[in-house]
């Protein structure tokens, strides 16, 4: 207790015994369900988020495995899956065939799922909940209890939607962004499930959202000012900002359309509005249009809520790996503020199709132009970091420096959207699908990856393999970009998205000599994105053994294995309840790796004087 | 190391972890009632020339449920300042009387719901509606076997677009009588719910989202009077936070209400 805490013991079994005197009530071993299932520790929750989250990753992979194998064989029976999906799923996988109400099931859910169930609890609520406490030297979140609930709401959230599957007539076929008034015309209750599980899916996050920025607020440790925290830090608290105020109006959205399907409102369905050739009962006098802007409302921001924690994790994985501090960590700093502040006012970007206008299609397109702006220079900061770096590559790095131009290419593939003439062409086809995803899957969630493979160490106290790290990240890196890359093919020659049939009724295949149709080397792309997305799935398989082997059995390490700077390793490892021994005074920058006076050539960022003694100069108490 | 600032502020940010929640959370309402704002705006706006209603709801039980917010929210800061100065007794007096307020304004929230519920508009298949509220329904009375008779008080009305705007003349002199209508005669039989226009739609969504968080409210405060009022003994400092963030919320939902009466009764 008296000694300066800064040599940990290499390695602590989880809920040892660690000797500060003034928690002994906190000393007795908790069971397993208070432990693991209702702990209102930010670190389980934080792993809690991780697994749901990866395990709806997976899931939603499989989805997208079936729309492929639809896409490149229509209505041929799903080899080895077929059978289960029609004992499960009865009619609408007739034959073990994907019918078209199936496919758009899958297609509505796999985005949603994606979205809202895999890459946000990841990035945001996973990483977020494990190391932003770390990171600024907090016990904890500022109220456990209220980021328990946060997980509650979001498994039964992921639970409501899985559930959804299985009822009579399916899940959500609209789309993950379900437009009124398909989606309160389709004959099934997915629709109101769907709605449900988004309703508690926005609690949580709004409680995850209340809790990271006061944490991020109030529990910095002594001396952490503004400009001492970790780039990582800023990206997350500028997400839960956009989360706290993106999405309530998407919530207000859902109440509206479950009043639109459950009561037969007509806030979203105009008047005489025919349904298989029949005129409907509802009211009418609503707008189509309300709900898209209310929907994008939320929906752009969701886009740099998805991005943001992941420029985060490789910012703190570049500059660890480079040994030298960031690039311009000011203008990154700034940066990320205007983009949290400018996704709020792009929204209609996604809407040039809708006949809105032309005088709020220029001022959209003006302001999607204007966010590129801060984009590129977080791009061109972490890119300029690597400048003159004595770079270590390791998996986490691969990962991180694969993100760079995967984003960059995600990137720069959407200005042409962001323009309403280009839109015009190219709404609504591959292209677009393309592009968002490579800002979302090589992009976002390599730098998952890269997360889980360089906090790994501060979890477990072990490492992940080497090799396989390697094999996982380059089998990944060449499937994907053979995934994603032929569809920017396939859009500019017009392959409409959500075809249930991959384009085939469109296709000069089918119809020789047929004019604006699309060719059959656009055709046979599918048959080669199948087996590039197989081929993916493939690859993940050496990263899921390795992360349960290495729980276990992987390379013991001490408390800091990267050499970090930052307080998130300056922990036992696993970190107790209560993260630190004693409480840190953080005396410098995040990212002092060029200080040749102490040991290893690097500066930790927070000093650890003795209980008692206080720091020289603490800043308050 | 336990969590700092639950009780007393953090010295740079001047603020204890609880009020920043409640004001984060806040936030985060404002944005949800500002999207079902909007919704109202762009419904209004996009309505029919004429078909929007006006002067559909009792300007004198909204005024009434306004006055009562109002005071509830006098009492709330009184309750809180009685915690200040330690005066126990007098914050169970002023809590007390918050708690009666909105249970009032429930009420009589309730009543106009009600009220809402049995004013039917009928469409007759001569192409005349009868509109008014419902007084008796015959006990054959069956729309789909066409037998029976219902019972309204209220009137006929040729055009749908005389029903708009209660606040014209002409409307407002309307002699209410009773109609006995034939099920035979009815075209379509409708109530005055959520599901009649986008007004009503709109008006029982919002308050109704807005009665949610006053009975939500109403439940913390209650919770806060009864038993949580225990803390007081151990803890008063906290306790007086708890009153004190419970009440911003309260302050909250009045506000939604000073934007929701003008908005669906006065115009």
């Amino acid at each position: 207790m008296q000694a300066n805490v800064q040599q940990f013991p290499p390695f602590r079994e989880p809920g040892a015994a660690h000797g500060h005197d003034d928690h002994g009530h906190e000393h007795h071993e908790p069971g397993f369900w208070t432990k693991y299932i209702f702990s209102s520790d930010h670190k389980v929750i934080g792993i809690q988020y991780g697994i749901t989250a990866l395990t709806f990753l997976l899931f939603g992979f499989f989805l997208m495995l079936l729309m492929r194998w639809q896409i490149a064989h229509p209505t041929q029976p799903v080899p080895f899956l077929g059978p289960l999906l029609e004992k499960m799923l009865g009619p609408m996988a007739a034959g073990g065939a994907i019918s078209a109400d199936l496919y758009n099931a899958f297609g509505a859910m796999h985005g949603t799922i994606m979205v809202f169930l895999g890459v946000v609890p990841l990035a945001f609520a996973a990483f977020g909940n494990y190391v932003v406490p770390l990171m600024i030297g907090a016990p904890d979140m500022t109220f456990p209890r209220i980021n328990m609930a946060s997980y509650h709401a979001f498994f039964l959230g992921g639970v409501v939607m899985f559930v959804s599957f299985f009822i009579p007539g399916g899940a959500a076929q609209a789309g993950w962004t379900s437009y009124s008034p398909l989606a309160t015309t389709i004959p099934t209750n997915g629709q109101a499930f769907w709605l449900v599980g988004m309703v508690l899916l926005i609690t949580s996050s709004l409680l995850g959202a209340v809790n990271f920025i006061a944490t991020i607020i109030q529990l910095r440790a002594p001396g952490m000012t503004w400009m001492r925290l970790p780039w990582f830090v800023w990206a997350q608290f500028v997400t839960a900002f956009i989360l706290l105020l993106a999405f309530p109006p998407l919530e207000a959205a859902g109440v509206l359309q479950l009043m639109d399907n459950a009561l037969g409102t007509s806030f979203f369905l105009p008047t005489g509005l025919a349904v298989a050739g029949k005129v409907g009962e509802a009211s009418g006098g609503g707008s189509p249009l309300l709900w898209q802007h209310l929907f994008w409302f939320l929906g752009h921001p969701e886009v740099y809520v998805l991005i943001l924690p992941a420029m985060g994790v490789v910012a703190e994985i570049v500059a660890n790996n480079t040994r030298k501090p960031l690039w311009g960590y000011k203008s990154l700093v700034y940066s990320v503020l205007a983009v949290g502040f400018l996704s709020f006012i792009v929204w209609a970007h996604h809407m040039y199709m809708t006949g809105m206008g032309q005088r709020i299609a220029t001022f959209f397109q003006a302001t999607t132009m204007i966010i590129s702006i801060p984009s590129v220079i977080i791009l061109t900061c972490l890119l300029l970091s690597l400048w003159g770096g004595s770079i270590r590559i390791n998996t986490p790095m691969l990962f991180a420096l694969g993100f760079l131009p995967m984003f960059g290419i995600g990137g720069l593939t959407g200005l042409p959207l962001g323009l309403a003439a280009a839109d015009l062409y190219l709404h609504d086809t591959y292209y677009v699908i393309a592009h968002f995803h490579y800002v979302v899957a090589p992009g976002t969630i390599f730098a998952l990856f890269a997360g889980i493979y360089f906090w790994f160490p501060k979890m477990t106290g072990r490492k992940m393999n080497e090799f396989w790290g390697r094999v996982h990240f380059w089998c990944s890196f060449v499937f994907m970009n053979l995934v994603f890359m032929p569809m920017f093919a396939q859009g500019i020659k017009g392959m409409i998205r959500r075809m249930s049939d991959g384009g085939v009724n469109y296709s000069a295949a089918r119809v020789p000599g047929a004019i604006d149709t699309l060719p059959g080397s656009i055709m046979e792309l599918n048959t080669w994105i199948l087996w590039a997305a197989i081929a993916l799935g493939i690859a993940q398989i050496p990263f899921i053994i390795n992360l349960f082997w290495s729980i276990k059995h992987g390379e013991k390490v001490g408390t800091n294995p990267w050499q970090a700077t930052t307080l998130d390793w300056h922990t036992p490892t696993p970190p107790p309840h209560g993260n630190f021994p004693q409480e840190p005074h953080v005396v410098r920058g995040p990212y002092e790796y060029n200080a040749p006076g102490f040991e290893g050539g690097f500066a930790p960022q927070a000093e650890f004087p003795a209980a008692g003694q206080g720091h020289a100069q603490p800043a308050h108490h | 190391m336990d969590i700092p600032y639950t009780v007393h502020n953090r010295p740079d940010t001047g603020i204890y972890n609880a009020k920043l929640g409640i004001w984060l959370f806040l936030a985060s309402e404002v944005m949800l009632f500002g999207g079902l704002f909007s919704a109202y705006v762009l419904l209004r706006a996009g309505a029919e020339p004429g078909m929007w209603p006006h002067g559909w709801l009792d300007v004198r039980l909204g005024t009434i449920n306004t006055l009562l917010l109002a005071l509830s929210a006098i009492t709330t800061l009184l309750a809180w300042a009685a915690c200040k100065v330690r005066e126990f007794g007098k914050f169970k007096f002023f809590h007390g009387c918050t708690i009666l307020l909105a249970l009032t304004f429930l009420g009589i929230k309730s009543y106009e719901y009600h009220d809402k519920f049995i004013h039917y508009e009928i469409a007759l298949n001569d192409g005349t509606f009868v509109d008014g509220h419902l007084k008796e329904k015959s006990a054959d009375f069956d729309l789909k076997k066409k037998t029976g008779t219902v019972t309204l008080h209220g009137r006929v009305v040729q055009d749908r677009k005389e029903l708009m705007d209660l606040r014209m003349p002409a409307a407002q002199a309307a002699v209410l009588e009773e109609h006995v209508i034939q099920a035979a005669d009815i075209k379509k039989m409708q109530n005055y719910g959520p599901w009649h226009n986008t007004f009503t739609a709109i008006y029982f969504t919002m308050t109704g989202l807005h009665a949610l968080h006053i009975l939500g409210g109403t439940l913390v405060i209650f919770y806060l009077w009864g038993p949580g009022s225990r803390m007081w003994k151990t803890d008063p400092e906290r306790f007086t936070n708890r009153i004190e963030v419970s009440g911003l919320f309260w302050h909250f939902v009045d506000l939604v209400w000073i934007f929701l009466f003008p908005v669906m009764y006065l115009t």
